[in-house]
């Protein structure tokens, strides 16, 4: 008998689990490094072939193009490494835009989808069913093509107030000139920041004692706004705004927004806000019709029920998608390449790609930057997560 | 069940002087159609202060509609409704007004997740009886105590059980102060051993004078507290009567057949 | 005491909250606010609409053969006639067009044979859509057996390619997907952790960067005497992208099952795969569908970006239209059409997802 048990145990010897899965692994590991070491080995002897060399010190050799934006101070004699730097703040700049454009269109789309009133609804449905089924790269190239590029030249403008003035070339709009004194108004500003900050605290504090409600808001925005106007009245009107003018063909001065990220940001905005719009539905309905009205019934007002019951519950749901969404838009910000608004891909993985021909470093630093962005955003939602789950149970 | 039902019959002869004769809410001649529906037809109604009415009659007879239009969770076409001296009508401030003084539990209890068993007890007197926020929690215990569930304050609802969340949806009510106390099928919802924790609250509030209406099937606690029993069917009142005869002997044959429906299991 | 047993008749509603008169005060003038919404919403459509048919339709040119033809205002649909093949098969040569009609059809016979619950046999028709599908169409597509004239991939273009492109995507990811999902959600350390970590890096960059990697960094990876075209690259890329995107779905299915069902499965005496096989994955793959649709609606949206590495698609045809001299000013048009296209495909299959889902949502209740 126990022999028997010996002789089927030790027959059974594959049938262990635990060395089953062992062996797999192992297997599986093996296979990995031959397949990643064949990789290797023709990529070096394809490299050598080319005659392309391997490393980052591509990085500190001088460029030798020109960037038709830039936020920091670039020209052709920067180096390869200016470039990465250069690319990954034009990105930034869009997603910064894109995100605060998209999130306000989103929001009244989403909003709008919910409303009692029929055709607000169903205009807000109309919105949402046309632009997320629409391939964001088509809707950018359509930005620019077909509307921006049939815009008539600077001398025929289309103006707003002679102040803004929008072309084939961009959009021009006022520049603020920081004249001498300047800072006591953005001092100003500053002051008024923390006043509001202190009068919240102050309001919390006298609400807490007395019941009585202060119209935080509104007196604080108000007073954000009101003081460093009066402090910039008062000191000689120290900043200025510096407006473009035609001159010849063109215009000078103010700030020019070239067409390329007037496009890409229209095109993303309105695409990503489709999607945010979804989920703030998704996020409004999941909250059921009895808390609206046990809210109600306590004599809340229609105002204070959404911002003391309904908002903050559905933020919960909304918040993880939004920031996949935001993630997403700053992925699909890549596309300007397709009309050539100089972000990192564009600039990086384009044209100091061609320039250097290290597609393996330079590819692998720009997903790097993707992947690090991502890895941040999983990080908050998880984070995010944790500290709103509801305690149940 | 039944034993302490027996004993607090006691209670409630003297229970039934205390209706006053001042007029607390009055429906006259209220329809309420959803769409082409008829839901409410015809109803006319008067509760004076400090009267405790139960509303009965079969799923689907307008009950819930008929004590939402009181405080306006839902609009009714036809008709008046007065509430403690105003009129409902569309105006905002006259239903965030009636609401103030009208107190409602829900089936579902409808407390607010994202909120503490405290923070859910002054939230509406903070921000609408505009109250120190100290002065409401003074209350909210109070409330809390008397619901018996002081010990679970700064829990939040998930972690509380069907009666306890029925117990503070009551609390909640109450830290209004007020004058009058809608239930809708207040204990439908909840296991058996739970119905009576949220019984006895009931009760209590009604022995300390509370203007009730109470849409429930639990029979023992319309003989035990209410002044009359009201029998609802196809949108309209059928039978209004005092508890005992209301029992004893239905009038209207739906009555019967409805009572013999529940009392038979 | 009351008693009235009488029963009331039902009466209509007062007049002002029925019919149009009632629908109408209720859903677009309940508030004053709502009222000057509906009239800045109607202001909207009337400014316009009007325009907009007036060019689409009432003043456009439909009939001809070159841009001469549009002598109106309004829009030259001629352009969009005129390239009608470009738009549908690219370059592909004139006398085997039937070939390419022959896979649309079969592709429609196969979507509908897969997606439309009341056919019968549908796992034979996902047997076949991801094995003899692919094969008869690259067969069909490609030429060069069977007597079938070699039709290079530089000349594959069109809604074609972006057919093709998309369901090369789907066939290749969705078992790539589902063996990645496993891995997962394996005890393997080795294994789970690689799959992890494939699936996030492929989730975690813009695909666009993938088909650059695709078309400069994976000649270098392969031996320097294969020779790959950049269809086949561009599928390569696309396919494992896709794959990691689907690998989510599945998971999301497989985290949905209840543990019964695995446990099930073991105390029947079956093998991991046969459990997964005979047990798991048919469940897991019946609730996955309205996601795999989904991302299958994503994915065909994204093959527009293989305009950016240099393929023909759908996209890429509408541009080169735009800027060719012979047709000048027809750029809106174009869009116009191209949208629509997409739209129409994107719109469809994500109804049909939805009505699914929904489908699945009470099935589940019931
Ligand atoms: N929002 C609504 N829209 C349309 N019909 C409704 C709506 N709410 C309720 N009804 C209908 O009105 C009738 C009365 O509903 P009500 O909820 O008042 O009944 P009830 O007496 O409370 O029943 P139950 O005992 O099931 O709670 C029912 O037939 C119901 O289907
Ligand atoms: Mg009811």
């Amino acid at each position: 008998m126990s022999q028997n048990i010996n002789k089927a145990s030790s027959s059974r010897f594959w049938y262990d689990p635990k060395v089953r899965s062992i062996l797999f692994q192992l297997l599986f590991i093996g296979l990995l490094v031959f397949f990643i070491s064949n990789i290797i080995t023709n990529t070096t002897n394809n490299l050598e072939q080319r005659g392309i060399t391997t490393g980052f010190d591509f990085l500190s050799q001088e460029a030798g193009f020109g960037i038709i934006q830039s936020l920091v101070e670039y020209d052709e004699t920067h180096t390869f490494g200016k470039t990465f730097i250069v690319g990954l703040l034009n990105t930034a700049l869009v997603a910064v835009l894109g995100v605060a454009l998209s999130t306000v269109v989103g929001f009244l789309v989403g909003i709008g989808r919910l409303s009692s009133n029929w055709l607000v609804a169903r205009l807000s449905t109309v919105y949402i069913e046309i632009f997320r089924n629409i391939p964001v790269l088509l809707q950018i190239l359509f930005w620019y093509i077909a509307v921006l590029q049939v815009l008539p030249s600077p001398r025929q403008s289309i103006t707003l107030g002679e102040s803004i003035f929008l072309n084939l070339r961009g959009l021009y709009i006022p520049a603020p000139v920081f004249g001498e004194g300047s800072g006591i108004v953005l001092g100003a500003f500053v002051a008024a920041c923390m006043a509001a900050f202190v009068l919240s605290h102050w309001a919390k504090q006298r609400q807490v004692k007395t019941g009585e409600v202060f119209p935080v808001f509104r007196v604080g925005l108000g007073l954000i706004v009101a003081l460093p106007i009066v402090v910039w009245v008062v000191a000689g009107q120290p900043i200025s705004l510096e407006m473009p003018v035609l001159k010849g063909f063109n215009f000078r001065g103010g700030i020019t927004v070239m067409p390329e990220l007037i496009a890409l940001l229209l095109g993303l905005a309105f695409y990503t806000a489709a999607y945010i719009a979804e989920n703030v539905r998704a996020g409004i309905e999941a909250i059921s019709k009895g808390q609206r009205e046990a809210a109600g019934a306590l004599g809340l007002s229609e105002g204070r029920i959404m911002s003391l019951v309904i908002i903050p519950q559905a933020m919960r749901v909304v918040i993880p998608p939004l920031a996949t969404n935001y993630m997403n838009l700053i992925k699909n910000s890549s596309l300007a390449t397709a009309i050539g608004y100089p972000e990192l891909v564009n600039v990086f993985m384009g044209t100091t790609l061609n320039q250097t021909g290290q597609a393996i470093e330079i590819i692998a630093m720009t997903m790097a930057v993707y992947l690090t962005m991502n890895l941040m955003v999983s990080l908050f939602m998880n984070w995010f997560n944790t500290r709103m789950a509801l305690v149940e149970r | 069940m039944h034993a302490e039902v027996e004993e607090k019959e006691k209670q409630s002869v003297s229970l039934k002087h205390m209706a006053g004769t001042e007029t607390m809410i009055e429906l006259r001649g209220v329809n309420k159609w959803y769409g082409d529906f008829h839901v409410l037809k015809d109803i006319n109604l008067t509760v004076r202060k400090g009267e405790r009415i139960v509303v009965c009659g079969p799923s689907g007879s307008g009950k819930s509609t008929m004590i939402r239009c009181i405080n306006r969770l839902e609009e009714h076409q036809e008709g008046i409704i007065d509430v403690n001296g105003v009129t409902l009508t569309n105006d905002l401030k006259n239903i965030e007004h009636i609401r103030k003084d009208v107190g409602m539990v829900f089936q579902h209890f409808n407390l607010f997740p994202h909120l503490t068993v405290l923070e859910n007890c002054t939230l509406a007197p903070i921000w609408v009886r505009k109250m120190p926020r100290k002065e409401t929690e003074e209350i909210a215990m109070k409330y809390l105590e008397r619901v018996k569930i002081p010990d679970q304050a700064n829990k939040y609802p998930g972690q509380l059980s069907g009666g306890q969340q029925q117990r503070v949806a009551i609390a909640r009510s109450l830290c209004m102060n007020p004058e009058v106390m809608l239930f809708d099928e207040p204990t439908s919802a909840l296991d058996p051993e739970m119905i009576k924790e949220v019984l006895d609250v009931m009760i209590e509030l009604a022995q300390e004078g509370m203007t009730m209406i109470c849409v429930t099937h639990e029979m023992g606690f319309a003989r035990t507290v209410a002044n009359r029993v009201i029998f609802m069917d196809g949108g309209q009142i059928i039978e209004e009567n005092a508890p005992e005869p209301f029992f004893n002997s239905p009038q209207s044959e739906r009555t019967q057949l409805f009572l013999s429906q529940i009392l038979s299991h | 005491m009351i008693v009235n047993d009488k029963n009331i008749p039902s009466r209509p509603a007062p007049a002002s909250t029925r019919g149009i008169a009632g629908w109408l005060r209720e859903n677009l003038f309940s508030t004053p606010g709502n009222s000057v919404l509906t009239f800045m919403g109607l202001a909207f459509l009337v400014w316009a609409i009007p325009p907009i048919f007036q060019w689409a339709v009432l003043q456009a040119d439909f009939i001809g053969v070159n841009k001469e033809a549009c002598t109106s205002e309004g829009a030259c649909w001629v352009f969009v006639s005129a390239r009608f093949q470009q738009f549908m098969y690219g370059f592909y040569p004139d006398t085997e067009l039937w070939r390419v009609n022959i896979f649309f059809a079969q592709m429609t016979a196969v979507l509908v044979w897969v997606l439309w619950d009341k056919m019968p046999r549908r796992t034979w028709g996902g047997v076949w859509f991801l094995t003899g599908f692919p094969l008869t169409s690259f067969i069909l597509l490609h030429g060069g057996f069977l007597g079938l004239e070699t039709v290079e991939t530089h000349k594959w273009g069109g809604l074609m390619l972006t057919l093709v492109l998309s369901l090369v995507g789907m066939v290749i990811a969705l078992p790539i997907g589902i063996l990645l999902a496993l891995g997962r959600r394996s005890d393997m350390p080795a294994v789970s952790s690689f799959c992890t970590v494939f699936i996030e890096i492929w989730r975690g960059v813009p695909l666009i960067t993938i088909l650059f990697m695709a078309s400069v960094m994976l000649p270098l990876f392969i031996p320097g005497d294969i020779e790959l075209d950049k269809l086949a690259r561009a599928m390569i890329g696309i396919s494992l992208f896709e794959a990691a995107l689907i690998a989510e779905v599945i998971r999301g299915g497989l985290q949905a099952m209840p543990k019964g069902q695995y446990e099930a499965a073991d105390a029947m005496g079956l093998s991991y795969w046969q459990g997964m096989r005979l047990i798991i994955m048919p469940q897991v793959l019946k609730i996955s569908i309205p996601g795999i649709v989904n991302t299958f609606v994503q994915l065909f949206k994204d093959t527009s970006l293989v305009l950016i590495i240099g393929l023909f698609d759908l996209l890429a045809v509408m541009q080169a239209g735009i800027t060719d001299v012979n047709w000048p000013n027809i750029s809106i048009e174009a869009f116009v059409f191209t949208g629509f296209v997409f739209w129409a495909f994107c719109f469809g299959m994500s109804r049909y997802s939805v009505a699914l889902e929904r489908k699945l949502d009470t099935g589940h209740k019931s």
